[in-house]
């Protein structure tokens, strides 16, 4: 058998060291999905509610229409969905100033026996969408046309 | 591909390529700024905070490209000997820490009006956060080797060694729910109306052109350096000489 040349042999040996550093990587980050994830979605937390004294995150969109002020003042309530499932969050506190409906939120906090989630600090969650205010003074039709041309086939 | 590792062909091309880099990326970084500085419309959630993007998302960029040209370079050194590869990936490293420290600043200005907070402990802010410190390990290995006369595989080794950290920073916030949003952009997909677009795209070609002339700039540096030590090297050598005859 011919003998490798020298340069090849390292060639090939730094190759596979590349490609297997390289897949351990992805490797570490797709096993760790779970445990390394910063939140929990709503549909998560329904599904496998976490112990009642474990401080936990959650996170999701805030519905449309669901803020409200409680008679205090400082007490809110709104209603963190996913698409399929739905967590009531209690909050009392200053919110950050981009909390808003139909945005992203990351509430820290525990679940209580109701089943509301009792938030001790929230944080406002931005998408991977960048949206221009003007598109707010349009219809929704238009919106959604610019939308989906911005965001296209996902 | 020898060619290109040949220091005197490497300096006759650098040398006007150098230049032109610097000023063609001087140029298109500003002309993108004050173009999205001129025309950006306030976000529809974020407001104005939306300029951040456009010195976060390139030095990001650079950053994690930085490492790879490290990584790249290290494995041309190690498997080829080319004399250059060991060199364009010393020279990548400050360029790349820089980026990578301006990434995690602006990204920290830009956490505190739209999310809340300057900083979380999410897996995408704590792999850019370790990149940084990979770049500080990878200088002083490096440097080491050049101030003792080693021969900087063990750098190489580092540098391919760190690679791993790449894909973790790119499918972090792919695969886990995580503070920091999903890519707005990828090949040939883009989440960002286009008039935030062009101008970030402009941005980003302008910094990598700068990025570029830096590296050109720094084995330059790192090559004339080598002739000069060389040079007291053989004299000294000649010097001994002289003496040991008298």
């Amino acid at each position: 058998m011919a003998a490798i040349k020298p340069k090849h042999q390292r060639l090939v040996l730094a190759l596979i060291a590349l490609a297997a550093i390289l897949a351990a990587g992805a490797l570490a980050t797709w096993a760790l999905r779970n445990q390394a994830s910063y939140f929990y979605v709503p549909s998560e937390i329904v599904a496998n509610p976490p112990d009642l004294d474990r401080a936990v995150r959650l996170g999701g969109m805030v519905e449309m229409g669901s803020i409200e002020m409680e008679a205090d003042g400082v007490t809110i309530r709104f209603v963190v969905g996913d698409g399929t499932a739905r967590v009531p969050v209690r909050f009392k506190g200053l919110a950050p100033s981009l909390f808003v409906e139909g945005s992203g939120v990351v509430a820290e906090g525990k679940l209580a026996k109701d089943g509301t989630f009792i938030a001790d600090n929230l944080l406002a969650r931005h998408d991977e969408n960048y949206v221009p205010r003007e598109l707010q003074d349009m219809t929704e039709h238009q919106k959604d046309a610019v939308i989906s041309e911005t965001v296209g086939a996902k | 591909m020898h060619g290109f590792a040949n220091p005197a062909r490497f300096l006759r091309i650098a040398r006007w390529l150098t230049p032109l880099l610097l000023l063609c990326g001087i140029a298109v970084t500003a002309g993108a700024l004050a173009l999205g500085l001129l025309t950006f419309p306030p976000e529809w959630i974020q407001k104005d905070a939306v300029y951040i993007i456009l010195v976060h998302v390139p030095p990001a960029w650079l950053g994690m490209a930085g490492w790879m040209a490290i990584a790249v370079a290290s494995l041309v050194e190690l498997v080829w000997r080319h004399p250059l590869a060991g060199i364009a990936a010393r020279a990548a490293a400050l360029p790349g820490a820089v980026f990578t420290a301006i990434c995690l600043i602006t990204g920290s200005l830009w956490g505190r009006p739209t999310w809340g907070a300057w900083w979380v402990w999410d897996l995408r802010l704590t792999s850019m956060l370790l990149l940084l410190f990979l770049y500080f390990g990878y200088m002083a290995l490096a440097g080491a080797a050049q101030r003792d006369g080693g021969s900087g595989r063990v750098a190489a080794i580092f540098g391919m060694l760190g690679a791993i950290n790449i894909p973790i920073i790119h499918y972090s916030v792919i695969w886990l729910n995580l503070q920091h949003q999903r890519p707005s952009l990828s090949m040939g997909n883009s989440a960002i109306d286009t008039v935030y677009l062009w101008p970030l795209l402009g941005a980003m070609v302008g910094f990598s052109l700068i990025f570029g002339g830096v590296v050109l700039l720094r084995m330059r540096a790192i090559l004339a350096d080598q002739q000069a030590n060389a040079r007291l090297r053989r004299k000294a050598m000649a010097g001994v000489g002289a003496g040991a005859a008298s």
